[in-house]
């Protein structure tokens, strides 16, 4: 098996200490850094997106995945800042207003730095403002709100409204379990996602689609 | 509530139904977004004791305490730890006044809400300390069953139902968890199958076990029917009123009562043991499955005197 094929089995299987050794020894033999991130971890975490939309892939696995993809990551920063590799884009997101929870908007953030992008954690109980602040601080792209609670996720609005008041220009997507399709489309976000490797697809069509 | 038990009534087969929706209706009342809902027991018992008071006008004969998030690992996150007693007791009370001696309190307890090792952060010892002590005084303040709910990991469903047989002796215990459907079956999100989340409750001493939330009534009906296929247990099933969408600017959960009867029905005839609702539901979704129950129960009645 190649490395970069042993690299991906080995985020899908979420074994970290093969992903940091074949991570290292792939940087030993001077491979190119954007083939480790692409073809051995990405390829590997889009996999594992696929099989946990399927459901042949559990939340616990899932998180081994990312974890493991998390730490490759960090080994490869250095090299990807020195070669040049740009990043996809830069997301700031969070679980808004009143909602605890982070499970999910967790995952979606492994995944997106999984597939190269720049992701600005917000935490939880976020403000709608400081969507917007981030927003605007941090020249992101993307917005991405995540609730669980059908009496949080009304406040999705609040930020879309907030945004569009204020002219912002990074485009808005929700989502998180109540939250659906029509919903995202009444409140007037760019797009919705119901799981988190969709959410990387979205995120990936909102930016390119962006006049530059 | 007399006569006979909770677990007396279903050893009879006899149906019971539970009560509805808590959340969605203190929202109508004034709940604000990202508050306690277990503070109101204190700063509003009135509201709580409306709403259980209308189910169980409605016909509920379980009737559900304001303690889901009562535990404290999950106050915590409002910084409210230090109340737990307080909250969990009240609920309590609550519930009684409501039950005005008709109805069985069922204290609900819901997850707490993070990941356990070592997919997140929280030790399983100190998740079963925390269900310990809002159980115990729960237990203390005079329940007739724990209901452990809204469960998606069955480890922590075990190391709750553990905590209940600890700090709730004799307490009959009622433990659902939240189902997703797959091409291969029902699993939890954490990949628990329904086979294995029947046989480790029943090892572990459950009383009642099934699934609220997270699926409408005829997709319950499904899972029911797994869960009968591999236990004996008596069967609880707390539908929601279908996945919520929003329409006018409002939550509208799309399946009514109407809608609800001929999949309450299906559960009644095929032994399920209590039905209730969760997510969206009204009064009125109760009502339906009060004169279903009555039907069924009836019916049985009738069959054992001949």
């Amino acid at each position: 098996m190649d490395l970069l094929n042993e690299l991906s089995q080995n985020i899908i299987g979420g074994d970290r200490e093969a992903v940091l050794s074949l991570v290292r020894q792939a940087l030993d033999e001077q491979m190119p850094v954007a083939r480790v991130l692409n073809e051995g971890l990405i390829a590997g975490m889009n996999i594992v997106g696929q099989r946990f939309k399927t459901r042949e892939m559990f939340l616990p696995e899932v998180l081994l995945a990312a974890k493991a993809m998390s730490a490759g990551i960090e080994l490869l920063k250095p090299h990807l800042l020195r070669n040049n590799v740009p990043m996809l884009g830069k997301v700031v997101i969070g679980t808004v207003k009143g909602d605890l929870h982070d499970i999910g908007k967790t995952l979606v953030i492994y995944m997106l730095r999984g597939a190269g992008f720049e992701v600005i954690d917000l935490g939880k109980d976020v403000e709608p403002q400081k969507f917007i602040d981030a927003a605007r601080e941090q020249n992101a792209q993307v917005i991405g709100m995540s609730a669980l609670l059908t009496t949080t996720m009304t406040v999705m609005k609040q930020v879309v409204d907030l945004a569009h008041e204020q002219n912002v220009s990074a485009k808005l997507i929700v989502g998180g379990a109540p939250v659906s399709r029509q919903y995202a489309v009444e409140i007037g976000a760019d797009a919705y996602a119901h799981d988190a490797s969709t959410a990387v697809d979205r995120i990936r069509g909102l930016i390119s689609a962006k006049p530059s | 509530m007399k006569p006979g038990t909770l677990l007396d009534r279903l050893a009879n087969r006899k149906v019971l139904v539970s009560d509805g929706a808590m959340g969605s209706l203190l929202i109508a009342k004034g709940l604000q977004p990202g508050a306690s809902p277990e503070e109101l027991n204190v700063t509003h018992p009135d509201w709580i004791r409306e709403i259980s008071t209308m189910y169980r006008e409605a016909g509920a004969e379980i009737l559900q305490t304001n303690t889901f998030g009562g535990s404290p690992i999950r106050l915590k996150q409002h910084q409210l730890e230090s109340r737990c007693r307080e909250f969990n007791e009240s609920a309590v009370h609550i519930a009684r006044l409501a039950a005005n001696n008709s109805a069985f309190i069922a204290a609900s307890c819901g997850p707490c809400g993070q990941l356990l090792k070592p997919y997140g952060e929280l030790d399983s010892e100190e998740v079963y300390e925390s269900f310990c002590t809002q159980m115990s005084f729960l237990a203390a303040a005079g329940v007739d069953a724990i209901l452990i709910e809204t469960m998606t990991d069955l480890g922590e469903a075990v190391i709750a139902l553990k905590a209940a047989r600890n700090a709730a002796p004799g307490v009959p215990v009622l433990v659902t968890l939240s189902f997703d459907e797959t091409p291969r079956g029902f699993f939890t999100i954490m990949g628990n199958s329904i086979e294995s989340v029947a046989r480790e409750l029943e090892k572990n001493g459950a009383d009642v076990i099934g699934s609220n939330c997270g699926n409408g009534i005829e997709t319950m009906t499904r899972i029911a029917q797994a869960f009968r296929s591999v236990s004996k247990l008596p069967i609880i099933i707390q539908s929601n009123a279908g996945l919520p969408s929003v329409v006018d600017g409002k939550l509208h959960h799309p399946e009514s009562p109407e809608f609800f009867e001929p999949h309450v029905r299906k559960l009644a005839e095929m032994g399920v043991g209590i039905i209730g609702g969760c997510c969206g539901t009204t009064p009125e979704h109760i009502k339906v499955i009060r004169r279903i129950a009555d039907e069924i129960n009836a019916g049985r009645s009738k069959r054992a005197e001949d």
